[in-house]
């Protein structure tokens, strides 16, 4: 990824098939100051019992290597990597801050088992919300350790030196200063961090908080920028695999003996895995095209319309997952009661580039591979475990990822070219097609929440009973004021819990969350519209959290919401939600053609508290990001089957986001500069399907309790008023 | 197999490869120039777009036969040297990517539309970049970079 420059403390050959232990490492950083930091795991890090790698490491308990160098360069070596999030820029900005330093001077190495230390995966906006606080601490203690380096040498006390742009100098003699590369230089000093060294005061901060432009800008305007996909060993072949076609189905023979006959064509087996090989993708495509696969059908009787009852019917486990009060007294209090039931199919991650992996066997019997993953560090144990090699003995490199949005998590393709290559006895490159992305995706699930609240006589909620299957309880946290409320949820976005679903589902971009919060704030807006009160004002009436009311109202006024109870004709919506610790407010514009049922949103604008903000610039990316790509769940995307085939194969019936879908987007930051920084790559894509679903209500006057909102299902929605 | 021959980023090349291979392929497996993406191989997504005479194609779709006697250009040819084009420059300013994946092609179709209608309206941006797909949502920044590149287009030939 970003390489180290000057000073390599990467070795020669990093990237490449070379590899190196950490020994190794450990010794190419053993002049200089290393801080191998993290007291303890992160509150929240979710870190995988199934990393058995981790506990055979030493140290165990770090998060990132922070080495400065006899140039006085500073370089951050992280497990997270890079996704679009723009992390490759914001984390370096933590530490030049904290060390003051300019910020071209911090290098970032990321998502290398054998370089940067154990990390469980970059999700969940976890990586400035979590491992933020960890290198501000890390790094203030480096610039303690080398300003108190600089007091013995100079002669001058600690309380008398000050550090600007990476020299620490005298605050009386401004001849007396110490560079930190001379500092650093030829010692071998290791540090674990304690954090104790005093952090910078966030009023003094002049890195944090300015929008640097992104360090991958250049190469990836100029297509130099590498991806899993672009890494090419020396005799590399493409592998297509050999699948069954639908989920549940399983091949009884293969005939692959006309595949063979095609020049350069190689077939590999190992184990049920049976892969066609060809230096050239298109002519592996080819081949596989040839070969014969006898199929016994699958028993899944599922499909897209059907699989609302079978959630119903097969989730039985119920789990609490919030509950104040109690809900028989809400019942007695309540004087109107509204009760619905909002219905949600399965979506796919879609990132532009597939699920891919390269895996190299090295002449020293280590395996490398180079993923398209969110998780290199659990890739690397279920490699290991595939090959039934020790993990020390599998490196995963994580070039840059062309997005991930939590289906990055699943690294089959990892597993599938380890296997692969140590079969072949050459490098091979798994790279799914998109028909196989639609197929082995970690969807995030079909949900189906109901929800039945009450109200009292002075239009306070005083009753909330919901029930959620599929989605899980992300997003379904009761920040209103209801005195009486239970949240139950049956299963969850992880996992496969009794075979709930027809094929796996997994993270996608704040799981369940926009299943959760579409839904509460659907049926908020119902309860506003049934007491005839503007949504804004009903909202404020329940809400007492100051922070929400904060954001809900910058929100309004940059939109200029005027109160009026719902349907007002004029096609405006509001939303609010909490994610990853953030505040979100959404309002909306819409036009709903009665004719064709198509929704056409106009404008959208944002409002986040997200505390403080490392780089605004960024943030506001992924906010409009999140915008963009809740459009699509929100109006189209749904992925259809049946059979346990999944009859969306490609972007022709699976329609993503485009231009002409673009609404006019405003997004702001609400200054907070008392609370840390929070998360900001989920946070405003939760709200999106209310807000729109809202705004619809309110240019017609028809609730659609059923997600996306197809021009079908408009049209039906309208034709039944 | 007949030797194919062409121009890649203003270099003479000549390929002997089966006829009906994807340019796409070529360009990244035989020829090393892997700046072109795959994303769907079936033009839906326009990652892999390159021009061919000065047009977007999707190579995924574009047998290498008929570039023959052609100028091709992928986005590794757009810089000369460090010097970046207005509209890769203008991509840089408006930070017109996240992930950076589609940006290959948006930044090749970018150019394609912008030699075809230098003074293109908004609405002309957003049709013209309708079959591109940018799964980040980079969308809003894309379209500024493109209005910002051609005002500086204008302007540097007036
Ligand atoms: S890969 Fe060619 S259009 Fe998608
Ligand atoms: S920047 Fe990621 S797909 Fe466009």
């Amino acid at each position: 990824m970003n390489r180290p420059e000057d000073e390599m403390i990467v070795p020669e050959g990093w990237g490449f098939v070379e590899t190196i232990d950490r020994r190794d490492f450990l010794r190419l950083t053993s002049t200089g100051l290393l801080v191998v930091f993290a007291v303890k795991p992160p509150e929240g890090a979710m870190r995988p019992v199934w990393n058995f790698a981790e506990q055979q490491r030493t140290p165990p308990d770090f998060n990132a290597f922070l080495h400065i160098g006899a140039n006085g360069r500073v370089t951050l070596l992280v497990g997270k990597i890079e996704m679009g999030q723009g992390i490759i820029t914001g984390l370096p900005q933590i530490v030049a801050e904290e060390l003051n330093v300019p910020l071209e001077m911090v290098d970032c190495v990321m998502g290398d088992t054998d370089l940067c230390p154990f990390d469980s995966g970059t999700f969940g906006s976890l990586s400035v919300w979590r491992l933020g606080p960890i290198l501000h601490a890390a790094a203030a203690e480096a610039r303690a350790v080398l300003v108190q380096l600089a007091s013995e040498k100079l002669g001058v006390p600690v309380a008398d030196l000050s550090v600007k742009d990476g020299v620490v100098v005298s605050k009386t003699d401004a001849n007396k200063k110490a560079t930190y590369g001379e500092l650093a230089g030829g010692k071998k000093i290791e540090r674990r961090f304690e954090g104790k060294a005093a952090l910078d005061k966030v009023s003094e901060y002049t890195i944090i908080g300015k929008s640097y432009p992104r360090r991958d800008a250049v190469e990836k305007v100029t297509g130099k920028a590498m991806y899993a996909g672009d890494i090419a060993p020396p005799n590399a072949m493409h592998a297509r695999i050999v699948r069954p076609p639908a989920h549940g189905a399983s091949i009884t023979a293969i005939d692959t003996s006309a595949a063979e006959k095609l020049p350069g064509v190689r077939i590999v087996k190992d184990g049920e895995l049976v892969a066609v090989l060809h230096a050239h993708r298109d002519e592996a495509d080819k081949a596989l095209k040839l070969v014969k696969t006898t199929v016994t059908p699958s028993p899944n009787t599922l499909d897209h319309e059907n699989i609302f009852a079978h959630l119903e019917e097969v989730a039985v486990e119920k789990r609490p997952a919030g509950a104040a009060g109690d809900v028989a007294a809400g019942e007695k209090a309540a004087t109107q009661v509204v009760a619905a039931k909002y219905l949600k199919g399965y979506v796919a991650h879609s990132p532009m580039e597939t699920h891919t992996a390269i895996a190299a066997v090295g002449a020293d019997g280590r395996v490398t591979v180079w993923a398209s993953t969110q998780t290199p560090y659990p890739l690397q144990t279920q490699v290991a475990r595939a090959l039934k090699f020790a993990p020390e003995k599998v490196r995963v490199i994580t070039p840059f990822v062309g997005g991930g949005f939590g289906g990055k998590s699943a690294n089959a393709q990892g597993v599938e070219a380890a296997r692969l290559a140590v079969a072949a006895g050459v490098p091979v490159r798994v790279a799914w097609s998109r028909d196989e992305e639609f197929f082995y995706d970690t969807f995030d699930p079909a949900a189906v929440i109901s929800i039945r609240a009450g109200l009292d006589a002075s239009k306070r909620i005083v009753l909330w009973d919901n029930e959620i299957t599929g989605a899980g309880g992300r997003g379904a946290g009761m920040f209103y004021d209801v005195p009486n409320h239970r949240t139950v949820t049956k299963g969850s976005w992880s996992g496969n819990q009794g075979a709930m679903h027809p094929f796996a589902v997994g993270p996608w971009r704040a799981p369940g969350a926009n299943a959760n919060v579409w839904a509460r704030e659907s049926h908020i807006d119902a309860l506003a519209a049934k007491v005839g009160m503007d949504p804004v004002e009903f909202r404020l009436l329940n809400l007492q959290n100051p922070r929400m009311r904060r954001v809900l109202d910058a929100c309004a006024k940059k939109f200029g919401w005027t109160p009026k109870p719902g349907p007002s004709k004029r096609g405006y919506g509001v939303a609010i939600g909490e994610d990853a610790g953030t505040y979100v407010a959404n309002m909306a514009e819409v036009k709903v053609d009665a004719a064709t049922g198509a929704i056409k949103v106009i404008r959208v604008v944002c409002a986040q508290d997200m505390g403080v903000v490392v780089n605004p610039e960024g943030a506001m990316q992924q906010m409009e990001g999140c915008i963009m790509m809740g459009l699509g769940y929100t109006l189209a995307e749904e992925a259809r089957f049946k059979n346990g085939e999944v009859l969306d194969k490609n972007f022709g019936s699976y329609t993503l986001p485009k231009f002409s879908w673009m609404p006019k987007i405003e997004t702001m930051l609400i200054d907070n500069p008392d609370l840390p920084s929070q998360g900001g790559g989920e946070p405003a894509i939760v709200s999106m399907g209310a807000v729109i679903a809202n705004a619809v209500f309110d240019a017609t006057g028809v609730r659609l309790t059923q997600l996306p909102m197809t021009p079908t299902r408009v049209k039906a929605a309208l034709g039944k008023k | 197999m007949k030797p194919i021959a062409f121009t890649l980023n203003g270099v003479a090349r000549s390929v002997t490869v089966e006829e009906d291979r994807d340019l796409l392929w070529v360009l990244r497996d035989d020829l090393g120039f892997t700046g072109t993406k795959f994303g769907c191989g079936a033009s839906f997504c326009g990652a892999c777009t390159v021009l061919v005479d000065g047009k977007e194609v999707r190579s995924c779709v574009t047998p290498i036969r008929s570039v023959a006697g052609k100028k091709v250009v992928t986005v590794e040819g757009l810089a000369k040297g460090d010097k970046l084009t207005p509209v890769q420059e203008a991509f840089i300013e408006h930070v017109g990517f996240q992930c950076g994946y589609c940006t290959s092609g948006m930044v090749i179709g970018a150019t394609a539309l912008l030699a075809a209608n230098p003074k293109p309206t908004r609405e002309q941006i957003i049709r013209g970049l309708e079959r591109h797909l940018c799964r980040c949502g980079a969308h809003q920044r894309v379209v500024a970079a493109v209005e910002s590149a051609a005002q500086k287009m204008a302007g540097g030939k007036s």
